[in-house]
């Protein structure tokens, strides 16, 4: 299917150039919380994707009905609903990953990404452009996380997906493990070093200097 | 049509609402017995694996049936409440949770592993961020651990959360729990230190409140169990 410009900028440029996390620094709270290991990374990313898309169709659906002064509220409950179909559809048939991910579903509610798309894109927009942003946005969102979740597991617990890749005979020669990389200030200065090499490589985002 | 006109706003407030209402109560009422099946489930996962045993999900329920043999409630004093044995989900023992204000007494399992008797007790505690819980195996003596399994619900990943691995629960195995006739329950110290006249185990460094939350769980749930536990042991 072929995407006009427009389209394809709502989709591919959360990716890059707009991302949510290291350009518009939005959802930095989940970024931190759940990027200790890689696992709740990459449940977390599919989640806020699955639960974004959905609720930007929603709002672009109900955009024209919508009054305006209690849009927000109106978003709220959209997405605070979705999130709890999400999460009782999980305890029947993915008992196990919804008690790997415990709390954090919940905490999709919270992520602003969710409320900026919703107000700034879905808003204004079809449901199909909506929709590829939402797509958009929360891949964008997602990369991020489990690139902070890859490294911190890796070197703050030796493992990736919970399995063993840095050999024993390193631990024997002397290496540790940095116990600073499960620790949230870690997942911040990642992020950080994100933005840093992205902005290098982008000479057109970084701010004027006086 | 006004979209900002007051009488539009409020009526579609409401509309909202009520579709919401009614699709979350929908969707609660068709997946209510799957996700009741899952917690049974899960419970019977968790029973198993103070046991050592992993059962995955499809053949929890089956060697649940064929380990449990017996499951009922006691009294504070360590007796069994008459008319409160079965080992069924509907059954008291399963049903009971140990901070149930109004239960009739603290479950306890027993199960038949290669012809030994191991008496199973639930745990309850705080962690850092939220409950967790747990379950004992202990052996016939009333003393000594068979096998221990550990939940939580949001303690931090890579540190508190690090409670439910093999690693960590193994170290429970072959502690005792009553030393010279009195209930001790088992420490957990920090990594290299040592707990006076009681068995320890090692907690998870960079996890020290979870760790203490589980040495507070033992005492107190397991304590209420105290007992039961030293009536089997005087029996021995």
């Amino acid at each position: 299917m072929a995407l006009s410009n427009k389209t394809k900028a709502a989709l591919l440029g959360p990716l890059n150039k707009n991302n949510p996390v290291i350009v518009q620094v939005l959802g930095i709270c989940s970024a931190l919380a759940v990027t200790s290991k890689l696992e709740p990374s990459l449940v977390m990313a599919v989640a806020v994707t699955l639960v974004l898309a959905a609720a930007n169709v929603i709002i672009s659906l109900l955009r024209k009905t919508i009054p305006n002064r209690i849009r927000i509220i109106v978003q709220l409950v959209v997405v605070a609903a979705l999130v709890t179909i999400v999460s009782e559809v999980l305890k029947a048939f993915a008992y196990d990953v919804n008690k790997q991910l415990s709390v954090f579903v919940g905490l999709i509610v919270t992520n602003c990404i969710l409320m900026g798309r919703l107000e700034a894109f879905a808003l204004g927009n079809g449901p199909w452009p909506s929709f590829l942003d939402g797509i958009g946005n929360g891949l964008g969102y997602g990369w991020i996380l489990v690139a902070v979740g890859f490294f911190r597991e890796l070197l703050g617990s030796g493992e990736l997906l919970g399995y063993k890749v840095i050999p024993q005979f390193m631990y024997d020669a002397g290496y540790e493990n940095n116990g600073l990389m499960m620790l949230a200030p870690m997942a911040l200065i990642l992020v950080a070093v994100i933005i840093w090499v992205h902005r290098a490589r982008n000479k057109d985002l970084q701010e004027e200097t006086n | 049509m006004n979209r900002e006109n007051s009488g539009y706003t409020i009526i579609y407030a409401a509309v909202m609402v009520i579709i919401v209402a009614l699709g979350l109560a929908f969707t609660h009422q068709a997946l209510n017995d799957r996700q009741t099946a899952n917690v049974n489930i899960d419970k019977m996962q968790q029973i198993l694996r103070s046991l050592n045993i992993d059962a995955s999900a499809a053949e929890a329920q089956q060697k649940y049936d064929e380990l449990v043999q017996n499951a009922y409630l006691i009294t504070p004093d360590g007796l069994k409440v008459e008319g409160s044995e079965g080992t069924t989900p509907d059954d008291p023992a399963f049903s009971t949770e140990l901070d149930d204000e109004d239960a009739a007494g603290l479950p306890v399992f027993e199960a038949l592993v290669d012809g030994s008797q191991k008496y199973i007790i639930p745990m309850q505690g705080a962690g850092l961020w939220g409950p967790i819980w747990g379950y004992l195996a202990v052996e016939a003596d009333g003393s000594t651990i068979y096998g221990s399994e550990f939940g939580h619900q949001g303690e931090t990943p890579g540190l508190g959360a690090e409670i439910v691995t093999p690693s960590f629960r193994e170290q429970f195995t072959g502690k005792e729990l009553i030393k010279e006739r009195q209930f001790r329950s088992v420490a957990v110290v920090k990594p290299g230190q040592t707990a006076a006249g009681r068995d320890y185990v090692d907690g998870i460094s960079g996890g020290t409140i979870t760790s203490k939350g589980v040495d507070a769980m033992l005492l107190n749930s397991v304590g209420q169990y105290s007992n039961f536990l030293m009536n089997l042991n005087a029996a021995q």
